[in-house]
C-alpha cells in the first residue's frame, strides 16, 4: 500500500501518512497537538472556529522547462503560502509542509483567542466546565493574556432551559456548532440551530421543540466550553475534585464504556469513554444518569433475619449460616434459585457452584426485554444475559423457566427460593407478594431494600455494579471489565464474597480470595472463557463470542467514514 | 582559612565589672520606680483585654466570608479555597440560586460553607486564591470552643465574623 502513502513535513520532520488524512489528524499522529474547537472526529468538519489555522507549504510550480531540484532524500523544496489554512478540513498531499509553531501560526491563534474571548463572560468561578474547558486551556497555551476590547460585551440569554437534562448559557457559547451537528448527524433530532448574525449569533432550540432525545447529554460532553451543561451535574462539584475510574454501563446489554466520576465515595457523574467497537464516543442519557440509586437511603447495609417483630440486624456469620442451614434442610428438588443477568460472570459462576452443591435444577435469571432504539440501547436490558447463559449453562433462553418456577411455587412443588440480585415482585419478574408468602423459605441477596426483602427470612446486603469488580459479556459477545468505583456502604459485601461464604458454609468452599481467582476457576470450567484472566481483559474489552450482531449507530458511522464525511 | 578574632583589650576598671553592674542597677531601679508609680503597665488582663489594637494590618487571624455593599454574599462556591487549603479545613457544598432570588443572575452560591478551625493553619491561601474577593483573614485569633463541632465555623458564623466589606471590585454589577 506504499502508493497510498504521502510524505509530509510537520514542523521540520518528515512523516508518512495515507493519502486523504486530514492535516489535523496527521499532526496528532505525529505527536503535535493542533488546538481546535469545532472539529470532532465523529462529526462533519465545517471549519468555522478557525482555531486550527496552520501555515502550509507546497513545492513551487516550476516555470516551463524548469526542473525542481530534489535534495538527497528526494524531497522537493517547500514554498510556504502567505496565508494560513485550517488543518481540520484540508487533507495531506505529497511533499506538503505544515508549520504549527511558526510566527504566522502563533499570531493566528492569538488573534482567534482574543476574538473568541471578546464576548465571553469570563464567569469561570461559577461555570461547571472550568477545569476541563478548552477555552481556558487554549487561552493559557495560545492566548495573549489580555484583551484590547473596551466596549460593552454583547448580552445574550443565560441559563436557558432547552431540555429536561441540558441547560444552555449563550454568552459562553463560541459558535463551534458541534452540538448542532451532533443532534442533526448522530441523534437525528435536529432541534438546535443558530439565530441572529455576527457577534449576536445565538444558539437556540427550534421554537416549540426541546432537546429531549435520549442522547441529549452527549452535547454536554462535546461542548468545548460551558455553554451546554448537564442539569443533573450542575453545580454539584468542581471537576478537579473528581476521581475518574473506567468502567462499563450496566443499563442495557450494550455495555457502553464509561468513566465514572466520584468524590469521597459518592458518584457524581458518568461519561462515555471512546470504544469504537461498542459505543463510539456516545452514550444514552438513561444509562448515564442511572447511578443515583447507589447513594440511595434504601440501600441495605446489614445482614437481616426475619423474626416475629420484623427484620433485625445480625452478624454476617450468623446470617450466612442461617441461610445455609435453611437451604440444606430442603430436598434439592424443592429448591429454586433465581439469579440475575445483572450479576457479573464471577457472581454467576459461584451461583452455578451453589446450584451444583445443593443439586438444584430450577435455576434461571429474570429476562428484561425492551426495544432496540436503533442507536445504542439494546433490546436486552440486562447487561450480562450472554454471560449468564454461558456461565450458568442455561440450555434454554434466559428467563424462560421463571414461569414454570412460579407455577411450581403455586402447586407447592417448590418450597424454598433464593433470589440473588433481583426483586421478584418487580414487573419483569412477576412474582406477587401472595405467591412469595406460599414459600416455606425465601432468602435474598440484594443491594437495595425491596418488597422481596420484606418477605424474605434472610436478607444479605450485596453490591451495586458500581461497587464490584468483575466481568460481563455484552450483546455483541464482547467480554468487558467492571471496576469498583465507590466503597460499599455499611457492612454490605460484594456478591461473589457472599456466595463464596455461603458455599463454604455448605461445605463446598473453594477458597477464592479475589474476583480474579473466581474468574480463573470459571476459565477452567467454562470453555468459552478458557485461557483468559480478569486482569488480562483489555480496558476496551475483547471479543468472546462471534455473534454477528452489529450496533446500528456504529454501522452508520462506518458508512460516513467510508464516504469521507467524518474521520471516525 | 582560619579567621583570627581580635579580643578587645579591656582596661582595669572594665575588668572588675563594677561600673557596669552599677549602670545596670540604675536601669533596673528606673523601671522599678516607673512600675511603682504606675507609669509602665506590664500585665495584660487576658482575655478581658486583647491585642487587637496592637495587631499589624497584615495580621492573619480567622478566615471569614464577607458581603458586599448591597449585602449580597460575595462567595459563588467556586471551591478554589477548598482546593488550595493545605490542611483541608474548608468544605463547601454548592447550590443553584433559585430563579426568584434577587441575585439569580449570579447562579451559584454555597449551601454550606464550613471551616474547621481545628485544622486551619491561618496561611491565608484561601484569601489569596479567591477570584471573587469573598474570603478574608480577620484579626480574630482567640478561636475557642468546648467541642470539636463548636470549632467548625459554618456559613452563618463566617458571615458574622466577616461582616460587610466595601470598596472591592463588584463583578456582578448592573451591567452584568
Amino acid at each position: 500500500m506504499a502508493d497510498d502513502l504521502v510524505n509530509v513535513q510537520i514542523d521540520g520532520t518528515w512523516h508518512q501518512f495515507p493519502k486523504g488524512t486530514r492535516m489535523i489528524e496527521a499532526c496528532r499522529q505525529a505527536g503535535v497537538e493542533v488546538p481546535h474547537y469545532c472539529y470532532h472526529p465523529k462529526l462533519s468538519s465545517p471549519g468555522n472556529c478557525r482555531m486550527c489555522l496552520v501555515e502550509m507549504g507546497m513545492p513551487p510550480r516550476p516555470k516551463p522547462g524548469e526542473e525542481l531540484t530534489r535534495d538527497e532524500d528526494g524531497r522537493l523544496p517547500i514554498q510556504w503560502m502567505p496565508r494560513p489554512v485550517i488543518a481540520c478540513a484540508n487533507t495531506v498531499s505529497e511533499n506538503l509542509g505544515i508549520r504549527t509553531e511558526s510566527a504566522l501560526t502563533k499570531s493566528c491563534r492569538e488573534g482567534v483567542m482574543e476574538l473568541l474571548l471578546i464576548n465571553h463572560p469570563l464567569d469561570c468561578p461559577i461555570c461547571d466546565q472550568a477545569g476541563e474547558c478548552r477555552l481556558q486551556e487554549f487561552s493559557v497555551e495560545h492566548g495573549t493574556g489580555g484583551s484590547r476590547f473596551r466596549e460593552d460585551k454583547v448580552k445574550k440569554p443565560k441559563n436557558v432551559d432547552i431540555g429536561p437534562r441540558v441547560r444552555l448559557d449563550d454568552e459562553r457559547c463560541i459558535m463551534c456548532s458541534r452540538c448542532i451537528r451532533f443532534t442533526a448527524e448522530v441523534a437525528d433530532d435536529p432541534v438546535l440551530g443558530f439565530t441572529e448574525r455576527g457577534s449576536h449569533t445565538t444558539l437556540a432550540v427550534h421554537p416549540g421543540r426541546r432537546l429531549e432525545n435520549n442522547y441529549s447529554l452527549n452535547t454536554v460532553d462535546i461542548c468545548p466550553v460551558g455553554a451546554l451543561t448537564s442539569t443533573d451535574f450542575r453545580f454539584q462539584m468542581r471537576v478537579w475534585f473528581l476521581k475518574e475510574i473506567e468502567s462499563i454501563c450496566t443499563g442495557c446489554g450494550r455495555g457502553c464504556n464509561t468513566e465514572v466520576s466520584s468524590r469521597e465515595g459518592s458518584i457524581l457523574r458518568q461519561t462515555p469513554r471512546e470504544n469504537n467497537e461498542v459505543n463510539s464516543t456516545w452514550m444514552c442519557d438513561r444509562g448515564r444518569l442511572d447511578f443515583h440509586y447507589v447513594n440511595s437511603e434504601a440501600r441495605l447495609t446489614q445482614p437481616l433475619l426475619k423474626g416475629s417483630e420484623g427484620h433485625r440486624a445480625v452478624s454476617w456469620k450468623i446470617a450466612v449460616k442461617t441461610l445455609a442451614d435453611n437451604l440444606a434442610g430442603f430436598e434439592s428438588s424443592k429448591i429454586a434459585i433465581i439469579a440475575s443477568a445483572r450479576l457479573t460472570n464471577e457472581d454467576l459462576y459461584l451461583v452455578r457452584r451453589l446450584a451444583q452443591q445443593l443439586g438444584v435444577k430450577e435455576l434461571d435469571v429474570i429476562a428484561r426485554l425492551g426495544e432496540d432504539d436503533g442507536y445504542l440501547v439494546a433490546a436486552d436490558r440486562n447487561p450480562n444475559s450472554r454471560g449468564a447463559a454461558l456461565v450458568l449453562g442455561l440450555d434454554s433462553e434466559p428467563g424462560s423457566r421463571v414461569c414454570g418456577i412460579r407455577r411450581d411455587i403455586e402447586s407447592g412443588k417448590i418450597a424454598a427460593l433464593l433470589a440473588i440480585g433481583e426483586d421478584l415482585t418487580s414487573p419483569e419478574a412477576g412474582f406477587s407478594p401472595a405467591l412469595l408468602s406460599q414459600l416455606e423459605f425465601l432468602g435474598q441477596i440484594h443491594h437495595t431494600a425491596n418488597s422481596t426483602a420484606d418477605a424474605a427470612a434472610v436478607v444479605l446486603p450485596g453490591a451495586t455494579s458500581f461497587e464490584k469488580s468483575g466481568s460481563m459479556v455484552n450483546v455483541t459477545g464482547r467480554l468487558q471489565r467492571l471496576a469498583p468505583v465507590v466503597p460499599l456502604p455499611g457492612e454490605a459485601r460484594e456478591d461473589w464474597v457472599i456466595l463464596r461464604d455461603l458455599l463454604q458454609a455448605l461445605d463446598g468452599g473453594n477458597g477464592a480470595g479475589s474476583s480474579d481467582e473466581v474468574f480463573s476457576l470459571l476459565a477452567q470450567e467454562v470453555s468459552a472463557f478458557e485461557g483468559r484472566t480478569l486482569a488480562g481483559i483489555s480496558p476496551l474489552g475483547e471479543v468472546l463470542l462471534e455473534t454477528g450482531e452489529t450496533v446500528p449507530l456504529l454501522e452508520r458511522e462506518k458508512e460516513r467514514i467510508a464516504k469521507g464525511e467524518i474521520v471516525g | 582559612m582560619a579567621l583570627v578574632v581580635r579580643r578587645p583589650q579591656l582596661k582595669w576598671w572594665e575588668k572588675i565589672y563594677l561600673p557596669v553592674i552599677a549602670k545596670g542597677l540604675v536601669i533596673t531601679m528606673r523601671h522599678f520606680i516607673r512600675t511603682l508609680t504606675g507609669r509602665t503597665k506590664v500585665t495584660m488582663q487576658y482575655p478581658e483585654e486583647k491585642w487587637n489594637d496592637q495587631l499589624p494590618e497584615h495580621y492573619r487571624g480567622a478566615p471569614a466570608l464577607v458581603t458586599d455593599e448591597q449585602d449580597r454574599e460575595r462567595c459563588v462556591a467556586c471551591q478554589l479555597c477548598e482546593f488550595i487549603c493545605p490542611p483541608r479545613a474548608i468544605t463547601i457544598i454548592p447550590e443553584e440560586i433559585p430563579s426568584e432570588d434577587k441575585w439569580a443572575k449570579v447562579e451559584k452560591r454555597p449551601r454550606a460553607f464550613n471551616i474547621d478551625m481545628i485544622r486551619c493553619i491561618y496561611c491565608g491561601l484561601c484569601e489569596e486564591v479567591c477570584p471573587e474577593q469573598a474570603i478574608f483573614l480577620r484579626k480574630d485569633y482567640a478561636i475557642t470552643g468546648e467541642s470539636r463541632a463548636e470549632m467548625v465555623h459554618d456559613k452563618a458564623r463566617l458571615y458574622e465574623i466577616g461582616g460587610r466589606r466595601v470598596g472591592l471590585v463588584n463583578k456582578w454589577n448592573d451591567l452584568k
